[in-house]
C-alpha cells in the first residue's frame, strides 16, 4: 500500500465560517489532523499593536466549537495558527479564553499547547547587536530603540513549534504568529514526506477552500500527501478544482510565484506540474524545498498617535470646477485657523490627511484622471496627534474650515460638505504603524517561541 | 486595438504583506495568455508608470501553469500608515483595465525567464 497522509483544512481564517454538513461529512478518523489559519495583516497594524482580534468572539467561537467537538470525536489534533489575527500573545489568550468556554459548554477534556510569539525584547536586542537581522526589501529603517518602545512584536514561528507541541502530546494547539504553511506542513514534514510537497500542498491548505474553480462562499479542502505528489479535493460535494484553479491560487497574496520562504527554507515551485485526477481533484508534483539557514520574520507595530475623523461630501459645481486651486487654499486655511486657537505654531503636533473621493480617493497621485472636474467629491478628513483630546479638536476645526471655506464665485457664508453622519467628527481608535520587515537567524527553531500546556 | 479587459479573465491587486503590492493579471486561456505576454504591452515600463515606482523595483514574473502574469512592487506607503488609501490593496490594479492591447500578435517576443527575487510569504 502506497504511504499516504491526509488532512483537512475546515476554512480560509477561523471566524469566516464554513458549512457544518460538509465538514462532518469530511470529518474522518482517516484524518491525521485538522488545521486551521486564524491571521492576517489585512486588517493593518492595529490588529496586533491595539490588541485587536481580527473577527468578532461570536464568529470565532462559532467556527472553534464545531472544530473542537469534530477534532475530539475522532482523536485527531486541531491546529490553529495566528490565533486572533495578529498571533499577539493578548490576541492568542482571546482564543484560548474561547476554548476554555468551549470545553465547558461542551464538557470536553483535552490537553492545549499555548505556543506565544512575542519574543523576549532582551534575546532580541542581543539578536540584533550579534548582527543575525537581516532586513527584508522593502524595510523601514530601525534600530535598537525599535526593538524596545514597539508596543508588540512577534516572530513568525515555522512547523518546528507545532512539532514539539505535538510530540508533548498536545491535542488542540494554538499558537501565536505563524507562517500560514507551517500549520499544514508541520506533520507530514514529521512524517517524512517529500518536503516540497509537504509546503507547497500546506501554502495553498492554509486558504481552505479557497484554489476552487468558483468559490460561492468558504469552505474547506481535503489534502491528501504521498512520496510523489499531493492531491486536493473540495470538501464542498458542489465545489470543483481545476490545474489552472489550483495554479493560479498559487499567485494569490504572494510576491513570488516560484519562490516562497519559509523559516527553514524555500519552496521552489518551478517545477511543479498541475494535472486532474477526477472531475473535482487536482494532483500536483515536481514542488521542491531548499533548505536555508533557519530564519523567522518579525512584525512590529507601533503606537504613533490618537485620531478622530470627518466625511462629507462637496457637490457645489463651482467648487467642482476649481477644486485643486480650491481645496490647495483650504489647507492654508486649516493650518492658520489650528495655530490661531492655539495661540502657538501647531506645525509637527498633528497631522490631517485627505483622502479625496471621487477625485483621487483610491490612487492618490497615481489617478489618470487628475484634472478632470469630478461629479461630486467625498472628503474624508483625519487627524493626528499626540491626544485624543487634540486629535478631536483638530477634526472638529477642520470640518468647520471646509464647511465655510470661501468661494470667490459666491458672496456671504457657505456651507461646503454635506455630511452624511451625525455628529459629523468623531473618535477613531489610535493609531499603530508597522515598523519591521525583517528576519532573525536563530540558533535553534524554538529559540523565540515559548510553549506552555494547559489541561482541561 | 482592443483594451486589457477584453482578454483577462481577472486582473486584481493585493497586499503581499504589509509592504508589498502584487498584481495578477490572469487569462481564460494559454493562447490568449500567450497573445498578450507575447505583445510585450505589459511591461516593467508600463508598471512603473502606472505605479508610479522606478523599474528597478518592479519585479515581472510569467507564470505558465496560470496563464497569468504577477507584477510585484513595493507598496507606495505602507499597509494602514496614515497617508494609504487601500488598506488590503485590492483597488490599485484600476489603471491597467484598459491599457491598449493590439488585436493581433506582434512580432512575437520570447516569454523571458526572471529572476526571482527574495521576497516573504504575507
Amino acid at each position: 500500500m502506497t504511504k499516504k497522509i491526509k488532512y483537512l483544512s475546515p476554512t480560509g481564517v477561523l471566524g469566516v465560517g464554513f458549512s457544518e454538513d460538509h465538514f462532518m461529512a469530511a470529518l474522518s478518523p482517516d484524518l491525521a489532523f485538522i488545521g486551521c489559519d486564524a491571521g492576517s495583516t489585512d486588517g493593518g497594524p492595529a490588529n496586533l499593536g491595539g490588541n485587536k482580534p481580527f473577527f468578532s468572539h461570536g464568529a470565532v467561537k462559532r467556527d472553534l466549537r464545531i472544530l473542537i467537538k469534530g477534532a475530539r470525536q475522532v482523536d485527531i489534533p486541531l491546529m490553529i495558527g495566528s490565533c486572533g489575527g495578529s498571533g499577539g500573545d493578548w490576541n492568542l489568550n482571546w482564543v484560548w479564553e474561547i476554548v476554555q468556554e468551549i470545553a465547558r459548554e461542551e464538557n470536553l477534556n483535552f490537553k492545549t499547547a499555548i505556543i506565544e510569539s512575542e519574543p523576549d525584547r532582551e534575546l532580541l536586542l542581543q539578536k540584533y547587536r550579534e548582527g543575525k537581522f537581516r532586513a527584508l526589501d522593502p524595510a523601514p529603517e530601525i534600530d535598537e530603540d525599535t526593538l524596545r518602545d514597539t508596543d508588540h512584536i512577534v516572530a513568525m514561528m515555522g512547523a518546528e513549534a507545532y512539532q514539539e507541541a505535538l510530540a508533548n502530546g498536545a491535542q488542540v494547539i494554538l499558537a501565536g504568529r505563524s507562517t500560514d504553511a507551517a500549520i499544514f506542513a508541520a506533520i507530514p514534514v514529521a512524517q517524512g514526506f517529500p518536503p516540497g510537497l509537504c509546503w507547497h500542498a500546506a501554502k495553498i491548505m492554509e486558504c481552505g477552500g479557497a484554489a476552487v474553480v468558483s468559490m460561492e462562499k468558504p469552505e474547506g479542502m481535503i489534502c491528501t500527501i504521498t512520496d510523489d505528489y499531493f492531491e486536493l479535493e473540495p470538501v464542498s460535494p458542489t465545489q470543483s478544482c481545476s490545474p489552472l484553479s489550483v495554479a493560479a491560487h498559487t499567485l494569490y497574496e504572494t510576491g513570488d510565484p516560484y519562490m516562497m520562504r519559509e523559516p527553514g527554507g524555500v519552496m521552489d515551485l518551478t517545477h511543479a506540474r498541475y494535472e486532474s485526477s477526477s472531475e473535482r481533484t487536482v494532483r500536483v508534483s515536481g514542488s521542491a524545498f531548499h533548505p536555508e539557514p533557519y530564519t523567522v520574520k518579525l512584525e512590529g507595530a507601533k503606537k504613533t498617535g490618537y485620531r478622530a475623523m470627518v466625511l462629507g461630501g462637496v457637490r457645489d459645481p463651482m467648487i467642482l470646477g476649481q477644486f485643486d486651486s480650491w481645496f490647495g487654499g483650504l489647507q492654508d486655511s486649516i493650518r492658520n485657523n489650528i495655530d490661531a486657537v492655539y495661540g502657538e505654531s501647531m506645525a509637527g503636533k498633528y497631522r490631517i490627511d485627505f483622502k479625496l473621493y471621487g477625485h483621487s480617493g483610491v490612487l492618490a497621485s497615481r489617478e489618470p484622471t487628475l484634472g478632470q472636474t469630478p461629479t461630486e467629491v467625498g472628503v474624508l478628513m483625519v487627524s493626528q496627534a499626540e491626544t485624543q483630546e487634540v486629535a478631536y479638536a483638530i477634526a472638529g476645526q477642520a470640518a468647520h474650515m471646509v464647511l465655510h471655506h470661501t468661494v470667490p464665485e459666491w458672496q456671504g457664508l457657505v456651507s461646503n460638505l454635506a455630511f452624511p453622519i451625525a455628529p459629523h467628527f468623531w473618535n477613531l481608535d489610535p493609531a499603530y504603524q508597522f515598523v519591521l520587515n525583517h528576519v532573525v537567524e536563530l540558533d535553534h527553531p524554538l529559540e523565540l517561541h515559548r510553549i506552555r500546556y494547559e489541561e482541561i | 486595438m482592443a483594451l486589457l479587459r477584453d482578454f483577462a479573465k481577472l486582473i486584481r491587486t493585493k497586499n503581499a504583506g504589509p509592504f508589498l503590492l502584487t498584481v495578477d493579471i490572469m487569462f481564460p486561456d494559454a493562447e490568449t495568455y500567450r497573445h498578450v505576454a507575447n505583445s510585450g504591452v505589459l511591461s516593467v515600463e508600463l508598471m512603473a508608470r502606472t505605479f508610479k515606482v522606478p523599474a528597478e523595483v518592479v519585479k515581472l514574473f510569467h507564470y505558465d501553469p496560470a496563464n497569468a502574469i504577477k507584477v510585484t512592487i513595493p507598496r507606495p506607503v505602507t499597509s494602514g500608515s496614515p497617508e494609504d488609501t487601500d488598506l488590503f490593496g485590492g483597488q490599485q490594479f484600476a489603471p491597467l483595465v484598459d491599457v491598449v492591447v493590439p488585436d493581433m500578435p506582434a512580432q512575437p517576443t520570447p516569454i523571458m525567464e526572471l529572476k526571482n527575487e527574495e521576497t516573504y510569504p504575507a
